[in-house]
């Protein structure tokens, strides 16, 4: 079954989240005919940006969500911060500057903003959230997009890209090709492609493979197809492909699309131990948003990647409610049961942690000085003997946020061929993050970049076909 | 062991005298639980916030959520969780679950509270037909059914006392029995004393309808996830034009009673004028309603209680048509026949009132006079400042 040519659109868009759905609103709206490719039913499209809640975003003044301000150079610290230097700043400068003026646009597409959420006071100055979360931003851009008369076809993966000396000439969904004068990919990571994320967790000293016990926290069809194919095609790559975004979940979380819902916040406020009723790491380390990225990977190095968040009735209250029930008892050895640890040695551990709290003034909005002496790991934080019944324990496991592997673009969006910009195929969203993120993370860049590139990309896109079709006019 | 923890759990809440919560009511508590770990929803509406006020869902806190929620729908487009994922989060099929139970469980007397399931539109159009009919029987009785033109002269065809002590006495029992049943409603979710600010605040939420604006001012969903100002739209016309009806009637009565001008009124009269203009918003609303109804979002809601919705919406519309009718044709033949028809639809209007829809508008102002004091106070739960 072969498209007619007549129908071949300008701008081919392949995926249908965040990027894709701004690159194909934008080349629409340079008068491009356009057409999306969406792997999933409709009932799932959006990936994984239909799990997102906001979007970081500069801004030199108080705007309607937005405190404060929060000005291009601070934007920029920040994420020389969380990435280690790995960035570039030419390309990240562009996304923050960008991040100040896109917002109008978005709400012409119908997104619509609200204040920060309850309990995530310490971003209302760097995100404007979005009213009803990512997946009301998906469905309003998909509205918009049907409205302006953007093709939309769902269920409809590709399965290989034709690619000609950097130039794209066709995507390939099984029997059928589909050819474009210009294509933007924005279709997302691997970090649901289980063999591939087994491959790049390797298997550990013990003999287990750790990717095989991670929940993935966003849509099951990521699965690096479009990654794989502009690799094979001879694309340049960026970021470490051995890396992903990694969070502490409830062990309860489903494999697949368990979201923001599934995180466990109250690792600062009680110890974590590993299955055999160990200790591992400091869970006071720091403000637990930015430390909770660290404790996916910390769980993930456990064996059988589990872990056990425990805590006593002194923190109920004090952190986001979690979405299941945690065990509860009355004595630690009941805890010790429910939990399936061993009692002796699950008492000792939280006996001697007891021992060791040396406390000060409890406060948990400052980093105060209710420490640990004399065990190891130390707790350096917010170190209160858990000593009020009923306790309460959560099993933990490792949940994939996203993959750091990408693609290496320009800033027109441009995918590279050995260093050259490719004419018509552009690359946005979390495959080319790792041009602006090559390591780390901070709430909300992930969704600037998506919007940014999606937008560049969906203008360069629009603007390839019409130098296509002057030179076709000339010719 | 799980199984018998409950069972004792059960057995002492009985001994309390806790009623164990109905399927409905867990169903409430269970996805609230997941919304209030996730909380994307804080902007559409109140629910959202007064859900992060608390971290248990008792069955007080239930009723009372579930009141608060307007069925507006943005929260079930927008969800993350909403079916087919496995956690099938459903706010406002939920919620509307639950009202349903409310208004049954909390009606007065309460064994006419089970009438609700039975208060479908066929119930409610065959009462009015029954009780226009049987007017009509009494007119043809006493030979009055086909009169020449009486010029507009109801009381020659029922005398104003008879219609009096046929309506008066409903009337009361409606303001009574609705009344009891909101107050127990109110002791149940223990809502604390009301001052002025909370109940400005609770007349311009329910006046203006403010929680069907989608949280941003562009209206919420019906029939997809596109925001549409029409169902708010609708339901001013209906409720004002409810409320111009009552007025007429309020003008008429105070006409008759304090200055002895007895029926009938020239057409550009208070009541006249007062009741024409209700009748037309109490047509156009209803039907505006029906419409959007009839091409509502199947997952919106509860199903099972279409009937008792459209029953309400249809007794509204026979109100208005026939109050309009008996205008156009006081002067002719036929008046008797129309204010027969029209008196049938009133009567049957007002006597399913307590057991029908209309606790909506009561159950849901009690809600938000309960948010409205809520929120005056610092927050108990301290998750939000940190
Ligand atoms: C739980 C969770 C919460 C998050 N919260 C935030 C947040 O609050 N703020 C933030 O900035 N970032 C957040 N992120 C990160 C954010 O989701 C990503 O940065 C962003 O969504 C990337 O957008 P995208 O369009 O590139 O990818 P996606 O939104 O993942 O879209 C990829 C699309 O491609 C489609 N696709 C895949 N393969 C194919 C194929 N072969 N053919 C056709 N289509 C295909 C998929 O179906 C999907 O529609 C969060 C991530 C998760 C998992
Ligand atoms: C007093 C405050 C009132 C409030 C806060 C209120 C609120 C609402 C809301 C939020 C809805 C939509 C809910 C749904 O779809 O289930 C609704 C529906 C409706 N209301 Fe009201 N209402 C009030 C009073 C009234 C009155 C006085 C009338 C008419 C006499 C009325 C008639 C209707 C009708 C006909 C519907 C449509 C039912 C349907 O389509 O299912 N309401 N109301
Ligand atoms: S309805 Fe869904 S998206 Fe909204 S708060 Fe609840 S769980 Fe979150
Ligand atoms: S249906 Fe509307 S009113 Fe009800 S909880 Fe959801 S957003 Fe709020």
């Amino acid at each position: 079954m072969k498209q007619d040519t007549s129908s071949t659109p300008d701008v081919l868009v392949i995926g249908g989240g965040n990027a894709a759905l701004c690159a194909a609103l934008t080349a629409r709206e340079a008068g491009a005919s356009v057409l999306l490719l969406e792997a999933a039913p409709r009932e799932w499209r959006g990936g994984n940006s239909s799990h997102t809640r906001n979007l970081r975003c500069m801004h030199d003044a108080p705007q309607d969500v937005l405190t404060d301000a929060y000005p291009e150079e601070e934007f920029w610290q920040d994420l020389k911060k969380v990435t280690g230097g790995r960035t570039n700043e030419q390309l990240a400068r562009l996304a923050i500057r960008e991040s100040s003026r896109c917002r109008d646009w978005m709400r012409k597409h119908g997104v619509h903003f609200q204040p920060s959420l309850s309990g995530t006071l310490h971003l209302s100055r760097t995100n404007a959230f979005f009213m009803g979360g990512g997946k009301a931003l998906v469905n309003a851009y998909y509205r918009s997009a049907e409205a302006l008369g953007v093709q939309i076809r769902y269920e409809a993966p590709v399965d290989r890209l034709e690619v000609v000396d950097g130039q794209f000439r066709a995507a390939w969904i099984g029997q059928e090709r589909i050819a474009a004068r210009a294509c933007v990919v924005a279709s997302g990571g691997f970090e649901s492609n289980r063999e591939w994320l087994r491959e790049a967790w390797g298997q550990n000293a013990d003999g287990e493979w750790p990717a095989d016990n991670f929940a993935i926290r966003g849509t099951r069809f990521n699965r690096g197809v479009l990654l794989k194919a502009m690799m094979e095609a001879g694309a340049d790559t960026i970021g470490d492909p051995s890396q992903s975004h990694c969070v502490a979940v409830d062990a309860r979380a489903p494999l697949y699309d368990g979201g923001i819902c599934t995180r466990i916040d109250c690792v600062s406020l009680g110890i974590v131990v590993n299955k055999h009723a160990q200790r591992f790491y400091d869970e006071g380390e720091d403000f637990w948003p930015k430390r909770y990225a660290i404790w996916g990977r910390l769980v993930a190095q456990q064996p059988g990647q589990v872990g056990f968040s425990v805590i006593d009735s002194k923190a109920v209250g004090r952190f986001m409610p979690p979405v299941f029930p945690g065990a509860k008892a009355d004595t630690l050895e009941g805890l010790a049961r429910q939990l399936g640890l061993d009692e002796q040695a699950f008492v000792r551990t939280v006996r001697d942690y007891n021992a060791a709290c040396r406390v000060g003034t409890f406060d948990h909005t400052v980093l105060d000085d209710c420490h640990t002496e004399g065990v190891t790991p130390a707790k350096t934080h917010w170190a209160l003997p858990l000593d009020t019944a009923p306790f309460y324990g959560y099993a933990l496991k490792p949940g994939i946020t996203f993959t750091y592997l990408g693609l290496k673009v320009d800033e027109r969006a441009a995918a590279h061929f050995k260093g050259e910009p490719s004419r018509n195929l552009f690359v946005a969203g979390e495959m080319m993050a790792g041009n602006v993120l090559g390591q780390g993370y901070t709430a909300g860049v992930g969704m600037t970049i998506g919007t940014v590139f999606g937008r560049i990309a969906g203008a360069s896109a629009a603007a390839a076909t019409r130098k296509e079709g002057v030179e076709h006019a000339a010719a | 062991m799980q199984q018998l923890e409950a069972l004792l759990r059960e057995a002492s809440d009985l001994a309390e005298g806790v009623i164990a919560p109905s399927a409905a009511e867990a169903e409430v508590e269970r996805v609230m639980k997941i919304c209030n770990a996730c909380r994307y929803c804080e902007g559409f509406c109140a629910v959202f916030p007064a859900m992060t006020r608390r971290l248990e869902f008792a069955q007080a806190d239930i009723h009372y959520l579930a009141n608060l929620c307007h069925n507006c729908g943005a929260c079930l487009h927008a969800c993350q969780y909403a079916p087919p994922h496995e956690f099938a989060v459903n706010i406002p099929q939920a919620m509307a679950k639950v009202r349903g139970q409310t208004y049954s469980d909390f009606a007065w007397p309460s064994s006419l509270g089970t009438l609700y399931r039975n208060n479908g539109l066929t119930v409610a159009l065959a009462l009015a037909a029954g009780l226009a009919l049987f007017l009509m029987m009494a007119l043809a009785k006493n030979g009055t059914l086909f009169h020449a033109p009486l010029a507009g002269d109801f009381y020659a065809t029922f005398p104003h006392n008879l219609l009096v002590s046929m309506f008066g006495p409903v009337f009361l029992f409606v303001a009574v029995a609705l009344g009891l049943g909101v107050a127990k409603f109110w002791r149940g979710i223990s809502a604390g004393d009301p001052n002025a600010a909370a109940i400005a605040e609770t007349a311009h939420d329910v006046l203006k309808l403010k929680y069907l604006d989608g949280g941003h001012g562009q209206g919420c969903p019906n029939a997809d996830d596109a925001s549409t100002l029409a169902r708010r739209r609708f339901h001013h016309l209906t409720f004002y034009g409810f409320m111009l009806c009552f007025a007429a009637t309020s003008v008429a009565t105070i006409y008759h009673y304090v200055f002895g001008w007895a029926a009938p009124y020239a057409l550009t009269s208070l009541p006249v004028v007062l009741g024409t203009l209700g009748g037309i918003g109490l047509l156009i609303g209803p039907a505006g309603l029906l419409w959007l109804n009839v091409r509502r979002h199947a997952q919106h809601g509860d199903a099972a209680q279409k009937p008792m919705d459209r029953g309400f919406i249809a007794l509204l519309l026979l109100t208005s048509a026939t109050g309009l009718a008996l205008l156009a044709g006081r002067d002719t033949a036929a008046m008797a026949l129309l204010l027969a028809a029209h008196l049938g639809a009133v009567m049957a209007l007002f006597l399913t009132m307590p057991y029908g829809k209309f606790a909506h508008g009561i159950f849901r102002t009690a809600a938000l006079l309960k948010w409205a004091i809520e929120k005056r106070a610092p927050n108990p739960v301290g998750v939000g400042s940190e």
